[in-house]
């Protein structure tokens, strides 16, 4: 299993004071493979992103990433080995605009600055309908358009897996069959993507396989259909 | 401002301060410009890393009276010459900037600029009890009689500042145009999502604290020679800590231009203040001018004039159609 795994997540564990936010969670995600992670609000997804990200560290276990133990590696040089994040509350760069927030994963995340990077920002902010927000302070966006910037943020990075982390809450229907539009044509490009979503309709179509949280531990994996039938999944969504 | 225009203005600066000390004698003038100009190098210096950083300093006495002390001790030990003085006094107070950076790693915030402040009276109570420096006491110190082809020693000094303080312009000014100034700004803006966006925060950090405690040592290290007797009480000032913040406020923490704009104005008000009222109004009138200053122009100066050019801009455009 773990020789063909991008993404080898191995028993990861988080504790934040006496609380246990992740309980030995492993899953594995395959190159260019459309992976959805879902759970009840306050499951652990985000937990797990930020360990697999790197913005929080592990209490225990292992996360290996093309072959390398990122484990213990800076959240900056897992972004240049090729991940990528959006967040789920925005955390847009307030004092620049639109285009200048574009402008620091391309600088930073391993290219420098050579000729057509501009054209490049632009081209991905004409993507996530955001062309003629370049030059507006991000601070004056409204909050669904911070959502999509920060999807374009993580996009601009040219991550080899995207993790993207409820970029599609509070979008209108439309909207959100055009985010899925963009996230299936990175796909087909060969980018690797982790969906975290509550909108059920959109994960559903948008995965191959799916991973459940609930409570910090997973349990459930497998295709649309395999979760949709869970027993198990339904009672953790449902409650008794 | 681009590369030339701005090593023009700079020359053109220092060559002004030497021409002025060709035909200026009223050495009033240079002990007040002096003062002015260290303004400068601290304010720019504290920008670095609070306005580009966004990490609030109120350690600046700690990272200034380090450099005095040093350029002390060379002075005591080994009668060293001011060149010497200066590159100490910048190594060990880039350490202490250096040191601080770590510090950045688990304070963040208010925390920090807590963390600094006790940094300040850590140091100055070590100071107290050195006896080598003087204690709390003070020590007495010799300014040379006269500088090759200066003369008087206090116009030396007052170039010898001129010259740090547009190293230190300039420095702010590069910092700001290239990769480090953006990655700055980032870190600033959220430094979680700076990280995540490739940004290495952490050495980042250690640049700018480095590189400002640097400035404020150098900022330090003439101070002896400059008044002849150093104190913990006086290196130590308050006013170094309120000042260093005030004055890129006042101005503008966002560009280079700011911290200048601030010490310049708040600097010669305060000597001015000083020579026509008292010297301990001096705090009172920052304080009064910050917090106005804060509730009215929060950007400072050159956020209120940029404000107002882009209004005027708008009503040229309205009333043009
Ligand atoms: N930094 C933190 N300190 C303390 N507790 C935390 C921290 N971050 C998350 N938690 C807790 O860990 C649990 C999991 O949170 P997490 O944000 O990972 O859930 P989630 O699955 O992303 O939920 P949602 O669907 O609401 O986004 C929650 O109970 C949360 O309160
Ligand atoms: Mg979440």
């Amino acid at each position: 299993m773990s020789a063909e795994a991008f993404l080898d997540v191995q028993g990861v564990t988080k504790r934040f004071g006496g609380f246990q936010a992740l309980s030995a969670v492993s899953l594995q995600v395959r190159q260019g493979e459309r992976f959805g992670l879902i759970g009840p609000n306050g499951s652990g997804k985000t937990t797990l992103i930020n360990c697999i990200s790197g913005t929080l560290r592990t209490d225990g276990g292992r996360i290996v990433f093309a072959d390398q133990d990122i484990t213990t590696l800076p959240a900056h040089r897992r972004t240049r080995l090729g991940i990528a994040r959006s967040f789920q509350i925005p955390k847009p760069f307030t004092s620049m605009t639109v285009l200048q927030n574009l402008m620091i994963p391309i600088e930073y995340a391993g290219r420098g600055h050579r000729d057509g990077v501009v054209d490049e920002a632009m081209g991905i902010l004409g993507l996530m309908g955001l062309a003629a927000k370049a030059h507006v302070p991000s601070a004056a966006l409204t909050q669904i358009e911070m959502r999509k910037l920060e999807l374009a943020r993580a996009m601009a990075a040219r991550p080899r897996l995207l993790v993207s982390d409820e970029a599609m809450a509070g979008l209108s229907s439309t909207e959100v069959d055009d985010i899925l539009a963009i996230l299936f044509e990175l796909n087909q490009r060969g980018i690797t993507i982790v969906m975290i979503e509550h909108i059920m309709r959109a994960v559903m179509r948008f995965s191959e396989r799916i991973a459940v949280l609930d409570a910090g531990e997973k349990i459930a994996e497998g295709g649309p259909d395999e979760i949709l039938a869970d027993k198990r999944v339904e009672k953790a969504y449902l409650g008794e | 401002m681009g590369a030339r225009s701005f090593g023009a203005v700079a020359l053109a600066v220092v060559v002004a301060g030497l021409a002025v000390t060709r035909v200026l004698d009223n050495q009033y003038y240079y002990f007040a410009g002096y003062v002015v100009l260290q303004y400068v190098v601290l304010a720019t210096a504290w920008n670095i890393l609070g306005g580009y950083t966004g990490y609030v300093n109120f350690g600046t006495p700690a990272f200034f009276a380090l450099g005095a002390y040093t350029a002390v001790v060379l002075i005591q030990s080994l009668k060293a010459p001011l060149a010497i003085q200066l590159v100490a006094g910048a190594i060990i107070s880039g350490l202490l900037g250096l040191a601080l950076g770590y510090l950045t790693l688990r304070l963040r915030g208010v925390f920090f600029s807590i963390a600094t402040l006790a940094l300040a009276v850590v140091l100055q109570t070590m100071f107290i009890n050195w006896e080598y420096t003087g204690g709390a006491r003070g020590i007495t110190l010799v300014r040379p009689a006269s500088a090759p082809l200066f003369g008087n020693y206090v116009q030396f000094l007052f170039v010898v500042m001129l010259g740090l303080a547009v190293l230190a312009v300039a420095t702010a000014w590069w910092i700001e145009r290239s990769w480090i100034g953006r990655g700055l700004t980032a870190i600033r803006d959220n430094e979680e999502a700076a990280e995540c966006m490739g940004v290495p925060t952490l050495r980042l950090k250690l640049v700018a604290t480095t590189v400002s405690g640097v400035l404020m040592g150098l900022a330090g290290a003439p101070f002896p020679y400059y008044v002849t007797f150093v104190e913990p009480t006086s290196v130590f000032d308050l006013n170094y800590a309120v000042n260093s913040l005030a004055m890129p406020m006042i101005g503008g923490s966002t560009t280079w231009i700011g911290p200048v704009i601030g010490a310049v104005l708040l600097g010669t008000a305060q000597q001015i203040a000083t020579v026509t009222i008292s010297s301990a109004l001096n705090l009172l009138l920052v304080g009064l001018i910050l917090v106005a200053f804060v509730i009215l122009a929060p950007e400072g100066i050159v956020g209120l004039v940029q404000r107002l050019a882009r209004r005027s801009g708008e009503r040229t455009r309205r009333s043009g159609v």
